[in-house]
């Protein structure tokens, strides 16, 4: 096949030399591959850090909230569940914020349940700060409601602890001024441009307090561990 | 002295721009060394020596001078949790340290608390020297941060209009070069108050966007 050595020994070189490219080639497509796999995968171990950090600016190295010129509500402690679908209704509208929706806009749902596992895990001690004078009347509208108001108990739904579940947020240890902005302002805010949010069942609830009661249960629920 | 003026811009030269800025701090700062040598004969602010002590530098009516930042307009609660961070020397760069430390070293808690609700009270003017083009690119970062490389947005803290609150404070107005100088500060390993989540902040910020959010807020009102 081959008429001469020379010949064949440069066919030689040039097939060794075609080995090498092509594992180079073969190494480079690897690489790119793995690349690409934490691209779309599961968020990777790097950039879920960097993310939480980034989150952690605004709402507190522990996630405990934290007071800018807007209250940052602790994310502590929630409920994952509630924290995803925030992050949807801040996408969708439902919720109106027009930086959460800059902020959730570029999250990949699997960073989004990466982010809200790492909250539900951490439980920092409540920021405090909140008035004391009303803890009493707090505790009363939180626990059996104002009938007469019809403003069920708070720990209906919330939790005696104030917890919460599954959707349902929760209140303990949120940022005071926070608790009073979101019910003062509930339909304002929430439960836009959908029936079916699951939020528009405070709506009613939130409108039947007055002032003092919201400030008297945001206090209430600020100091619960 | 070891540290000069030029140390505090980062040390790094972005083009004829940051020369010229630098140009005008060495030539700004002579005549501030004359001004300051024959000033003692002049009483620029009034007659509380508390307060002149600090327009020395701080500038006529605390509007800033140079690298003094604009004291006017500022928020008492952030004026004076700096006093305090000089005292106990948490707020440590280089001018911080030179001029800072010394300076409020016998300062009492009520002259500082004096001093900052007096310099609160007086209306801020803008230093508007800030590029013009990189303006509108700092205002979409002030407003929305960059959310996908984790930049956050400042207007969450500062305001809507970079005015600040309680110990956070006023940026507006502030100039150029002081805004340059401490958002590159925070990454540089310089400290301020505690508890502050500015070096995170600034750790994710590139000396593009630096200088468009200073050439913004040099211009808010």
């Amino acid at each position: 096949m081959f008429r001469s050595p020379v010949r064949r020994r440069i066919l030689l070189r040039s097939t060794a030399g075609l080995g090498r490219a092509l594992q180079a080639l073969m190494l480079v497509l690897a690489f790119s591959v793995a690349c690409h796999a934490e691209d779309g995968g599961v968020a990777s171990r790097g950039s879920l850090e960097a993310k939480l950090e980034y989150c952690k600016t605004c709402h507190g190295l522990s996630g405990q909230g934290y007071r800018g010129y807007f209250p940052m509500p602790r994310l502590a402690g929630q409920q994952p569940q509630y924290l995803e679908n925030q992050l949807r209704a801040f996408i969708e509208r439902r919720r109106t914020n027009p930086i959460m929706a800059n902020v959730a806009h570029v999250l990949s749902p699997s960073m989004v349940s990466a982010l809200a596992a790492h909250f539900k895990s951490l439980d920092p001690k409540p920021i405090g700060g909140a008035p004391r004078g009303s803890l009493a009347v707090g505790k009363r509208i939180y626990e059996e409601g104002i009938p007469e108001a019809n403003v069920p108990a708070c720990s209906a739904c919330h939790g005696t602890d104030g917890r919460g579940q599954n959707e349902i947020p929760r209140l303990a240890g949120q940022l005071y001024d926070y608790t009073v902005g979101q019910l003062g302002g509930w339909a304002k805010v929430r439960g836009q441009g959908s029936a079916v949010d699951t939020s528009a069942i405070m709506a009613p609830t939130a409108h039947n307090l007055s002032r003092s009661q919201v400030e008297a249960v945001a206090a209430y629920v600020g100091y619960l561990q | 002295m070891t540290v000069t003026p030029f140390q505090i811009c980062g040390g790094r030269k972005h083009g004829a721009r940051q020369r010229g800025i630098m140009k005008g701090i060495g030539w700004k700062l002579v005549v501030l060394a004359i001004a300051g040598s024959i000033a003692p004969a002049l009483a620029w602010d009034g007659g509380d020596s508390r307060v002149r002590n600090c327009t020395w530098c701080h500038g006529t009516g605390g509007q800033g001078y140079t690298v003094a930042p604009r004291l006017a307009g500022q928020r008492s609660q952030y004026i004076e949790s700096q006093i305090r961070s000089f005292r106990e020397h948490t707020r440590d760069n280089p001018f911080s340290k030179q001029y800072m430390w010394g300076a409020v070293a016998a300062l009492a808690p009520q002259d500082a608390r004096d001093l900052a609700a007096y310099f609160a009270s007086i209306p801020a003017k803008p230093a508007d020297d800030g590029d013009r083009g990189l303006a509108a690119r700092g205002r979409t970062i002030y407003l929305e941060g960059i959310p996908e490389a984790n930049v956050a947005s400042c207007y969450a803290c500062h305001g809507p209009n970079a005015e600040g609150v309680r110990d956070i404070p006023r940026l507006g107005g502030l100039a150029y070069v002081y805004l340059k100088t401490r958002l590159e500060q925070w990454g540089q390993g310089y400290h301020s108050g505690v508890g502050t989540p500015m070096p995170i902040v600034a750790r994710s910020l590139g000396p593009a966007e630096v200088e468009a959010l200073a050439s913004y807020l040099s211009f808010v009102r």
